[in-house]
């Protein structure tokens, strides 16, 4: 029977001709926790009787989301990953290499065809370099350290086919913030999303990540995108280990499919307090700004750092307007060092922080004030989400965000762009 | 098992952010602290109001967004009983089920806010004693039931070693 790519790569792991619906115990290839999750991951995993992993050499800590610490408290959380970790042997990506997800792509814990959890929503991310890959709780993943394998309904795949060439001005961002607008907030829920056509093959693996990374704001499991040369080469010379790459079959049954064009695609912005309110930056221009951010899991790889970099060269960013850059990883900050970005935004007036979530998640380093207007790269605008209820994010590709610090109000970057 | 308690109504796309915030969940591992916070953002008075065996009741995709297991264990520490609603985001029905915080798929849009229900948790049916309606629930996989049955995943795999015999009947 033809099968999906989620289809094939839960049955190679579990050892069964699975089928969407079907509820498998699969073999994991890769697991991961950050210092939002593993404190509670490592308490259950206790609380389990756990004496040892069942996979040693595959499970990694990140401290990421709090790092560096803010607060005695947190310190404390922290020790206890690192504690755990060295007893354990669990890898310890300590502050300073990244985001979580990043750091698992740089170093090739996850690759073409395999099955990595991740105690993080935005685990789906890896679905860009066609791994299935599927965020889950703290105890889940406690489970998976101790057994090595965890349960999984196999998903049904919703198939999105995106056609035509993207406008100077116009990124992978916005295709996904349209994806999100359209697909909604739960449209996806339960599923699997196949990612493809030839706008997707034309991208470059950054662009791909950031795409695959939001499949989760419309509530898919995993979001799903071939593996090619590109994909290759990113993991040329990472790894010794050999992997397969999955395609799914041409007649794969599909619960949905959708087709997107994106010729005549403009910037996209979602607005506050949803990220599937979404719509063309015409309609948000002119909106003042007091804060912009411009990295994380969504957007803080080199394609961004380069595009917002060239938006800001020669430019200043506005008075009373604080713009915050955190590349994804340590290898990312040392090539856009080498590249001379790192010198650009500082001579912007941007703040350039160590690599890491930096504001995203409202836990330190760039809480926006009562009533303050922010944009941002991330993934998330939800209330609260960058430490005030008060205040309103906007979302938006790296070359809109850079465009509007640059003007302290929501701008169209294509007037930036030859 | 029966369970009675008045319902707190929310409406649709209650986000982990929302039922607790990072601001909060980053900072400790102490439940009974965060249960304090549950769900600030979006009714600061919410905690004060809640009663322990009382319920939540939702619309559609409650619990969407980030991973955190802290969500389900807030409003377990705060006191409530069960989440009802018509649909759930995936990682968080896991982790509530993982937490042994039943999460119950069922048609929320007649029951009212402050509304005396009644939950039959092994037959899967919910009364409003306020209205007289009742509705089914949709049935959790094997599995679940299994997980649920021990009072969560960790005292499952305490107790049965791994997940492997889960929803094996």
């Amino acid at each position: 029977m033809a099968k999906t790519i989620s289809e094939k790569i839960l049955g190679s792991h579990s050892g069964r001709d699975a089928v969407a619906g079907e509820i498998v115990i699969a073999e994991l290839d890769y697991m991961m926790a950050q210092d939002g999750t593993a404190p509670l991951a490592i308490r259950s995993f206790l609380g389990m009787n756990g004496e040892g992993l069942a996979k040693p050499g595959r499970a990694a800590f990140c401290i990421d989301h709090n790092a560096p610490s803010p607060m005695r408290s947190v310190s404390e959380l922290h020790s206890m990953m690192r504690e755990f970790a060295a007893r354990y042997g669990v890898e310890l990506n300590d502050v300073g290499e990244g985001v979580c997800h990043q750091v698992m792509l740089d170093r090739a814990h996850v690759l073409p065809g395999r099955l990595v959890i991740g105690a993080d929503s935005h685990t789906c991310t890896y679905g860009g370099v066609n791994a299935f890959a599927t965020g889950v709780g703290s105890t889940d993943l406690a489970a998976g350290l101790l057994s090595g394998s965890l349960w999984f309904r196999v998903p049904e795949t919703m198939k999105v086919t995106v056609t035509g060439s993207l406008e100077p001005g116009v990124f992978a961002k916005d295709i996904a913030l349209m994806m999100v607008g359209r697909v909604t907030a739960d449209g996806a829920t339960y599923r699997a999303m196949e990612i493809v056509g030839p706008t997707v093959d034309d991208l470059e693996l950054d662009g791909r990540l950031t795409i695959a990374n939001m499949v989760v704001e419309m509530g898919a499991k995993a979001g799903l995108m071939e593996a090619d040369s590109k994909t290759l080469d990113f993991f040329y010379g990472r790894t010794a280990e050999s992997f397969e790459p999955v395609f799914a079959d041409a007649d794969a049954v599909y619960v949905e499919e959708l087709e997107l064009d994106v010729d005549a695609l403009v910037p996209q912005v979602a607005r506050p307090h949803r990220v599937d309110n979404v719509c063309g930056v015409e309609e948000v221009e002119g909106v003042p700004v007091s804060e912009g951010l411009i990295g994380t899991c969504t957007n803080g790889r080199l394609e961004d750092l380069r595009t917002s970099a060239a938006i800001l060269e020669g430019n200043s960013v506005a008075p009373g307007v604080r713009l915050i850059v955190a590349p994804a990883s340590r290898e990312i900050m040392l090539e856009a060092l080498r590249e001379g970005l790192v010198e650009t935004f500082t001579e912007c007036g941007a703040a350039v922080l160590c690599p890491g979530c930096a504001s995203c998640v409202g836990t330190h380093q760039g809480v926006p004030g009562d009533g303050e207007n922010v944009i941002s790269t991330a993934n998330r605008n939800f209330k609260g989400r960058m430490g005030n209820p008060e205040a309103f994010i906007y979302l938006a590709s790296p070359a809109t965000v850079a465009a509007s610090c640059i003007e302290g109000r929501i701008a169209d970057p294509r007037r930036y762009v030859s | 098992m029966s369970m009675q308690g008045r319902a707190h109504r929310f409406g649709d796309d209650v986000n982990t952010d929302y039922i607790i915030a990072g601001r909060h969940k980053f900072k400790t591992l102490d439940m009974d602290e965060l249960a304090c916070h549950v769900m600030e953002d979006l009714d600061p008075e919410f905690y004060s109001r809640l009663c322990s065996g009382d319920f939540v009741v939702a619309g559609r995709n409650f619990g969407c967004g980030s991973s955190r297991e802290q969500a389900p264990l807030a409003l377990k520490h705060a006191g409530v009983a069960a989440v009802l609603a018509e649909s759930f985001a995936r990682i968080y029905f896991r982790n509530s089920i993982n937490n042994g915080l039943p999460a119950l798929v069922c048609d929320t849009s007649s029951m009212c806010e402050g509304d005396e229900l009644e939950i039959d948790l092994e037959n899967g049916k919910v009364r409003d004693l306020t209205s007289g309606a009742e509705v089914e629930c949709t049935p959790l996989p094997q599995v679940m039931i299994d997980i649920l049955g021990e009072g969560g995943l960790v005292e499952y795999v305490k107790k049965h070693g791994s997940i492997k015999a889960a929803g094996r009947q």
